[in-house]
Formats: structure tokens, sequence, C-alpha cells
């Protein structure tokens, strides 16, 4: 079976520095997998050069079979990659049920003029993206604060809410970026929870970048270890964990 | 599925208000005049209400729902002016129907200041904050400097136009457009009820934009760029419709003041900077993205030196009180407070979860 994302020898530089070298991934369908790494590794600008925020200066992305290398972050959008941010980048002036729906912006549509004339379809599709949105908040738990500005909500409902605005462009491939970061043990355990329902109830292929030892190890069946911006172990992830030289460069001796 | 029906009811609810605070506004004043209690000066002024009203509601598009700060909006009333006003100016006393000849002027005036949006909006929105706002500024400006220096004529074989001076016409000739002369007979075709219509439809259309997909698409990019652009927004082009239709009903306001006076000039005090600041304080006093809010400075903002013109001397001093007034009152937090608790605007309240 081929993989869905497969990224050969991704490499890109900022100036004198090679932030990415030679990096390699293939993901499979419905994996949870792990990207781990110190700070300043390179991880989040993975994730940059897979949703087309950077070009890479190398290298090739391939999504489900198509070639993604160095298309905008719009088309990448479509292609299939939805993500989330370290620091979380909610739409705050808007509610919580409008930051789904503008999620789902590519998938319901209506013109502009349509939408100001308030003709027919305005109300039928405006009536299927607050169905469909109702849907997706229900799973995140959070359809009680549909009317709540967004950022109005407390931290660990924002992160949830991110994740869940990732999922209303209905994705392929979802990237969560350190999703556990700022996090009680608590709130982690309760996103742990949330991860692996989404993956069984969408049938979604994650990708997620985490410092969190004890989520990684928990929920990830494979992890990329990237250290100085090259893959330093892949694999299994109790293989991986226990490689010494990861745990020299990261775990700490 | 309750709640969000409520929320939607809600929204109706002030959208009801708004447009029935502009309808009321016209009954009473419209009865004031019949009756005659209202002064000829006063009754002058009433156009000019809706212009400004119109202009603010419309910058608050792009200020307060775009997010992006615009200082040329005088420009593109200045296109709608005169694009219009040369139509008129040239079909006058040839159309059978005064008010058609003022529905195709109004036409005329909101697609040439669209076009000119959308020209002006391609380079200018890659820009972002203060450029943009200088940029802006500075095409507001170069518009008005065009058309101080532009002169066309009409004669027997056809049109002539000439950046220089008054040129030889025909003996039938007409001058149209006589640069800093301006344009000179526009018929006087705006009355009050047609101002009154016009900002009805430019609040229908901001409002429902706002309340749509792409108003939601534009928010989104106002208030952050990267998710938007991460979900698959097209950013340039809902930054250009937001600009683009926030120019046009710049320029329906320009038709409008073209046809409230008999001559058309492009002055520093009706097109020029000031003009553009003058309607950012409205949007800005009457609260950013507040589209009832900024109708109402605007019209608060533009009675008050009128109605203090008997305090002579003191005048300037009170307005400039009022405005730091409406300024505390719409965004020091004690007054917001103070404002959810007494006072119920139907605005979103602001319930923070737990």
């Amino acid at each position: 079976m081929a993989a869905l994302l497969d990224v050969k020898n991704l490499g890109i530089s900022f100036g004198g520095l090679r932030a990415v070298n030679g990096f390699d991934i293939s993901i499979e369908k419905g994996e949870l997998y792990g990207l781990i790494g110190p700070n300043g590794a390179g991880k989040t600008t993975v994730f940059n050069l897979l949703t087309g925020v950077y070009k890479p200066d190398t290298g090739k992305i391939t999504l489900d079979g198509k070639d993604i290398t160095g298309k905008k972050t719009i088309d990448i959008s479509k292609a299939g990659i939805a993500r989330t941010f370290q620091n979380i980048r909610l739409f705050k002036q808007l509610s919580v049920l409008d930051n789904v729906k503008v999620g789902l912006h590519n998938h319901h549509k209506y013109s502009a003029i349509e939408g100001v004339l308030r003709l027919p379809r305005y109300f039928k599709v405006e009536k299927e993206m607050n169905e469909r949105a109702m849907e997706i908040l229900k799973v995140f738990e959070l359809e009680e604060h549909a009317d709540v500005l967004a950022s109005n909500l407390p931290y660990g409902e924002q992160r949830k809410l991110e994740i869940a605005r990732a999922l209303a462009t209905d994705p392929k491939l979802l990237l969560l970026d350190e999703p556990a970061a700022g996090m009680n043990p608590n709130e982690t355990g309760s996103l742990m929870e949330m991860i692996q329902l989404v993956r069984e109830k969408f049938h979604m292929t994650i990708l997620l970048i985490e410092h969190d030892m004890k989520l990684v190890s928990g929920i990830c069946e494979k992890l990329t270890v990237l250290n100085f911006g090259e893959v330093l172990a892949q694999g299994k992830t109790t293989d991986v964990l226990n490689d010494p030289q990861v745990i020299a460069a990261y775990l700490g001796e | 599925m309750t709640k969000t029906k409520k929320k939607i009811s809600k929204q109706t609810r002030s959208n009801i208000i708004t447009y029935g605070i502009v309808i009321l506004a016209y009954i009473i004043v419209q009865t004031m005049i019949n009756s005659g209690s209202i002064s000829s000066l006063m009754e002058g002024l009433m156009v000019p209400l809706c212009i400004y009203a119109i202009l603010a509601i419309s910058l608050n598009l792009v200020v307060g729902i775009l997010g992006e700060l615009s200082l040329g909006h005088a420009g593109f009333m200045c296109v709608g002016a005169f694009a219009s006003a040369f139509f008129s100016k040239c079909m006058r006393g040839e159309m059978e129907s005064d008010g058609l000849r003022f529905f195709l002027a109004l036409l005329i005036g909101v697609a040439a200041a669209a076009v000119f949006g959308l020209l002006i909006g391609i380079p200018v929105l890659r820009l972002k904050g203060d450029y943009l706002a200088i940029v802006t500024l500075a095409f507001g400006e170069i518009i008005k400097n065009l058309v101080n220096v532009l002169y066309i004529g009409k004669d027997s074989s056809g049109f002539h136009i000439s950046t220089q001076d008054v040129m030889a016409l025909d003996s039938d000739g007409t001058m149209i457009i006589s640069g800093p002369q301006g344009i000179t007979g526009t018929p006087r075709d705006a009355t009050f009820l047609i101002g009154i219509i016009l900002v009805l439809i430019t609040l229908f259309i901001v409002i429902n934009l706002t309340n749509s997909r792409s108003g939601r698409a534009i928010m989104s990019i106002r208030d952050n760029r990267i998710a938007s652009e991460s979900i698959g927004i097209n950013i340039t082009k809902y930054k250009l419709m937001a600009f683009t239709v926030s120019a046009a009903l710049a320029g329906s306001a320009g038709v409008l003041y073209a046809h409230n006076l008999s001559t058309l000039t492009a002055t520093t005090n009706n097109f020029g900077y000031n003009q553009s600041i003058m309607i950012l304080v409205f949007v800005v006093l009457g609260g950013i993205g507040n589209i009832r809010g900024s109708m109402i400075a605007a019209v608060i903002l533009t009675l008050l030196p009128e109605l203090l013109r008997g305090l002579s001397d003191y005048r300037m001093l009170i307005y400039a009180i009022v405005l730091i007034i409406m300024m505390l009152f719409n965004w020091a937090p004690k007054a917001i407070e103070w404002r959810e608790k007494y006072l119920s605007f139907g605005r979103k309240k602001k319930e923070a979860v737990k």
C-alpha cells in the first residue's frame, strides 16, 4: 500500500543555517505518527514546509500520490493537509461556531452575491454549515459554547477548537503542533483520549509534534526524532525511545 | 440547535433595530420638514448627513471588518462624484425622466468607484498597517489632483480631453469638466428620501455581507491571517472584495454629493485627506466593526458643528469635548461595563465560560 504522505530528502536553509536537511518520512493511512526532538531541531519548520508556508530548497512531498512540493498554502489545504499551531491561532473575535464554519469554507459554497441578497441558496447552505459545524463541535464537547467568542474560551478548550476547525476542512492528514503545550497532566490525559477519538471517528491520519513523553509514548505508533535538522532515529515508538542516541540527544543521559 | 437559532434571531433583532433607527429618523425629520418646524439650514444638512453615514458605514467594512487602515476613502467618493456628474451633465435635457437619469448616474458612479477600488486594491493590499494607510492616503490625494487638471469638453465632433487648459471647441461645444473649476450645472437630483434609501441599501449590503460565508472569511483574515490561509481561505480575493465593495459604496456617497450641489469641484475640504480622516474619526468613535455605531457617530459629529453655531467661539471647544466623551463611552473598559449593565444595546455579550 502506498503511503498517504511520502517525503523524500526535504531540506531548507535560512541564510547560512541549514534548518532541515535530508528529511524523510513516510506515513501510512490511519497512522498516528510522532515527530519529536529538542528545541530548535526544526520540527515546526518541517510542518511549515509540509503546509507550504516555506518553500523547500530540496526534496519532494507527495500526498496521496499527488506531488504537492512547493505549492501554496491554500492549495495544500485543498489537497488535504490541515494543521494546528504551537501558539494557538484562533479567530478570536468570531464565535466558536463561526470558527468552525470558516473551516467549512471550501466545502459548503455560495457566492458573495447570494449571501448579500439572501437568495434561497444562502439559507440552504448556511443550514448545512450549521449542522455540520455543530456535529464537529459535539465530538469535542464544545457545542454548549457555540455562541461564545473564541477568545473567551479557557485555554484547553481553545486547543480543542483549533483541532475542530482543522477537521472542518475535511483533511486527509492532520498536523498537530504541540497540542499538549501548556496543559496540566489531567488536561493532557483528556487530550490523549480526544486525539484517539478523532482518529477513530474521522479515520484520520495524524502527525504530531510533542514534548510530552507520556503523550508520545502513550498514543504514537511510530516516531521520528529530529536533531539539528536531521533525522536521528525513526521507527516504532518503543524502539526509538530505547535508542541510546535518542536518549543522549533528547531525553538526557 | 436551539442555541444557534437563538443567536440568529438575536442577530436579526439587532439588524432590525439598525434599519428601524434609520427609518424612524427619516419619518421624524420628514414630519418636521412638512410642519415647517425645522430651519432651512438644517433641512439642507439632511443629504450631507446621509452622505457621511454611507461613508462611515462603508469605511467600517475595511477598517472594522477587514481590519486594515485605509485613508483614501474620500478619493473613491471623488471618483463616484465626478463620474456620475459627468454623465448627468452630458445627459441633462436629453433624457425624459430625471429619476432614470439619476439612477443611471448612480450606477455609473458606483461602478467607476468600484473599478478604482479594485485597481488600487490590487497593489496596495499587499501592504499592512501603517504602510497601507500611507499609500491609500497618497492614492486619495492623487485622485483629487488628477481631477483638478482634467479638462473635458464636448462638441459636434465628440469629446475632447486635455490636461492643460481650455481647448478649442467648435461653436456648439460646451465644457463639461474644466479643471479646478470642476463641473458646473449638475442637476440637483439628490433628495433626502434618496439619501435615506441609499443609507438603507448600504446597511443592507454591509450587514448581509458580514453575516455570510464571505464575511466570515474576511473577518478570519482580520483575526488571524496565517490561520485563515492554512484552512484554505483565499486571502487576496477576500481582501479585494472588502476593499472594492467599500470603495463602491463610497462612490454612491459621491454620487449623492455631486447631485446635491450645482457646482462640483475637488478641493482639500471635500475630497482631500481631511475628509478621509474625518470619516475615519466617525468609524473609530462609533466603534470599529460596529456598523450602527459608526452611522450614529457620523450623524452626531456632522450635526454638532451646526447645532453649536450659536455658541460661536466655544463651538470647537464643545466639539472637542464631545469627541472625547464619545471616545470614552465607546472604548473605556469601565464605560463598557456600565453600558452592558444598564443599557442593552443588543451587542454580543462577552460571556466567559466557567
